[in-house]
């Protein structure tokens, strides 16, 4: 899936092409300061709870939001510049965008909202017309080309939007949870045709979203944002299998923890101690998948180290398995099947016996 | 994600897998239903329904039928008032068609008097409409949109022709307009231009008058409008001016078609106005509501139908509105 290895720290060298910036927005009590770099066909992905800044980040991009401070270029020119008093408007930037519900014009067909861009940039009305034509041709979407936007589906509405947003030959393409409001079914069909589009797009194409899978699928690298910062950044594999935060450690559904290792014995801040097998010292990070763990009636005869006496605090059905949420000195999730929750008769309140094999964690440096 | 073995405060706080959570982006309201809707309104359906009642849909639909109905135990309190109200609506139009002469009426209709009346207070109307909405809809829009210290201020002031008497809007338009007008002096003495007691002078007291309403309802249709459009319109490279013409306009079509019938209809109206600023001249600014007055004084008859084409009028714009303002009650 990747296809230029471009590493994320590279920001130090100004980039002739592709995306470069800094957003900084400052709005009363929230602030968002991102550094951003891409290069030409690279899809990158902002991924983070609601509220962390993403929509904003593309907002700024987009020039519907006016940075603080910072700076934003593109292909070598520079869009914003607030030291210098400098703004591309919004309608000047080779950016296009797709929006969370699209916001195709009602009243126009949907040829005629893909034909919007071309015309606002002086192409004749056929002419225009006859782009449009072929844009919904490449979606697919010959035989919509007359109806309006209420009259189509999620995912034909979806697939306008962004043969709106790439008619104008954007150099950025911005896409705002891009799947969201499509049903569970439609989501897998639009999402293959997405990542289609998005690997024959020749720009920077950036994308935000909730969904780990959707930003998994459809980008290069994932950038990691909470509160407004990043958090993380790296190819979607590196952060599924090293997540830095409990967000993103939830979002993969590893149990994640942070304490110092000395050898193969890391101490949690709260006192309890997980045997690894990687060798460290320092500061480190453990995951460990809810289903390594086993849960035990009895104190088990084993020899495994890590070894606790939780309480069951909670129980949800997790696909086809039970999600069992465990406290003590180890707060953990557990999968176990339905056949083993039911021999072990768990019940909120009930302690267990709780190991987990050292060769199922896995350790990093913070 | 349903919850087995729930008892009270057991929820995992943990979502971990790939599964979509909250659904609501960003902008919550505007967006169409997240990804978790449809589930949990399939999960609660079977949950909330009562095993007496299995099909709830076709429940619904029976009810909802009934509804429109006039149900019995309205309180008497409330019945009585409502229906004296009601009559005291209709009484007086049934008036009018009870003691309408009727058999003198085609002869009434056809007269020179009526029909020049009833022109120019057509045609008046009809300008003064196209100046509130030349000038109204801009401003509509500045009001919705534009930030500036002092709109609440602004606002007021459009308003304020709405709830200021008529005949005190004549008296204004006169200071202001008239040939010794703080403008209408100016307008005299530079381009020879008097507006007062022409036909003109009819056009700019009806719009004075009729704009506030055209105004308000642009303005309240354009507030409902979602901006984001706009937005979307400017990452597609247009204008913000392109942007309002080529997408806002049309959006908000229906809004201004309604004040702009809104305005006429009070522009055709207008009396009070219209006979300080523009006097009473049979022709040039005798419209149809100052020759019912003074026919009235004159030739009752003549007055009454002439009320009946100004009614047939009325009935037929609120006709023409039904579907936009019926169906929106």
């Amino acid at each position: 899936m990747t296809r230029t290895d471009a590493s994320p720290t590279e920001g130090a060298a100004l980039r002739t092409d592709g995306l470069d910036a800094r957003l900084v927005v400052d709005r009363g009590g929230f602030r968002l300061d991102l550094r951003l770099t891409a290069a030409p066909g690279e899809v990158v992905a902002l991924l983070g709870p609601n509220g962390a800044g993403k929509t904003t980040a593309l907002r700024a991009l987009a020039g519907l939001t006016p940075l603080t401070e910072g700076s934003l270029r593109l292909d070598g020119r520079t869009l914003e510049d607030p030291g210098n008093r400098l703004r591309v408007a919004p309608e000047d930037r080779p950016v296009g965008v797709v929006f969370q519900d699209y916001l195709l014009f009602p009243h126009l067909s949907a040829l005629d909202n893909v034909a919007f861009g071309p015309r606002c940039h002086g192409v004749p009305k056929a002419e225009a017309r006859a782009q449009a034509a072929e844009w919904l041709d490449r979606m697919g979407l010959t035989d919509r080309a007359g109806a309006k936007p209420r009259a189509l589906s999620g995912g034909q509405a979806q697939r306008v939007a962004l043969a709106r947003a790439l008619a104008t030959h954007p150099r950025l393409l911005l896409l705002d949870e891009p799947l969201a409001a499509l049903d569970a079914r439609t989501r897998l069909d639009v999402r293959a045709g997405l990542r289609r589009h998005l690997a024959a797009f020749e720009a920077v194409a950036v994308l935000v979203t909730h969904d780990p899978l959707d930003a998994m699928v459809l980008a290069d690298r994932l950038v990691v944002v909470e509160d407004g910062g990043i958090v993380q950044e790296g190819a979607p594999a590196d952060i599924s299998r090293r997540p830095r935060t409990d967000y993103i450690a939830s979002l993969v559904g590893l149990n994640l923890y942070q304490g110092r290792a000395e050898g193969h014995t890391v101490t949690l801040d709260g006192g309890a101690t997980i045997t690894t097998t990687e060798d460290l010292t320092g500061p480190v990070f453990v995951a460990f998948p809810p289903a390594a763990v086993t849960l035990h009636r009895d104190r088990p005869d084993s020899s495994a180290r890590n070894l606790w006496r939780l309480e069951v605090a909670g129980m949800e059905s997790h696909g086809d398995q039970i999600r069992v949420d465990l406290t003590g000195e180890l707060p953990l999730l557990a999968d176990l099947t339905t056949a083993a929750v039911a021999e072990l008769s768990l019940h909120p309140g009930r302690t267990v016996w709780v190991t987990l094999k050292a060769t199922q964690t896995h350790a990093y440096p913070a | 994600m349903t919850e087995r073995n729930a008892g009270p405060g057991q929820g995992s706080g943990a979502e971990a897998g790939a599964g979509p959570n909250s659904g609501a982006g960003p902008n919550p309201g505007a967006g169409p239903e997240g990804p978790t809707g449809p589930r949990e309104v399939l999960s609660g359906g079977s949950k909330g329904r009562r095993p007496g009642t299995p099909r709830p849909g076709t429940r619904f639909r029976t009810a909802r039928l009934r509804t429109p109905r006039l149900r019995a135990g309205v309180p008497l309190p409330l019945l009585l008032p409502a229906l004296l109200g009601l009559a005291f609506l209709v009484l007086p139009l049934v008036a009018l068609l009870v003691r309408a002469p009727w058999r003198s009426l085609p002869g009434q209709l056809t007269s020179v008097a009526v029909w020049q009346a009833l022109r120019l207070s057509l045609i008046t109307a009809t300008a003064a409409t196209a100046v509130a909405l030349v000038l109204g809809v801009p401003l509509a829009w500045l009001l919705a949109r534009a930030r500036f210290p002092g709109r609440r201020l602004l606002r007021a002031l459009v308003t304020l022709p709405l709830v200021l008497p008529p005949v005190v809007g004549g008296v204004a338009l006169l200071l202001a307009l008239g040939r010794n007008g703080i403008v209408g002096r100016w307008l005299d003495s530079a381009f020879g231009v008097t507006l007062p007691f022409t036909t003109a002078g009819v056009v700019v007291a009806e719009a004075f008058v009729a704009m506030p309403f055209l105004v308000i309802s642009v303005e309240g249709t354009l507030r409902a409008a979602d901006p984001r459009y706009e937005e979307a319109a400017t990452t597609l490279g247009a204008s913000r001016f392109t942007a309002f013409r080529r997408v806002t306009l049309p959006m908000v079509a229906p809004g201004v078609a309604a004040g702009a019938v809104l305005a006429w209809a009070r522009a055709l109206g207008e009396f009070g106005a219209t006979i300080t600023f523009a006097g009473n001249f049979p022709g040039r600014t005798q419209t149809m509501p100052l020759s019912v007055y003074l026919a009235l004084q004159s030739d009752p008859a003549a007055a009454i139908a002439l009320s009946l084409v100004l009614l047939a009028v009325s009935i037929a714009v609120l006709a023409g509105l039904r579907d936009r303002w019926m169906a929106a009650s």
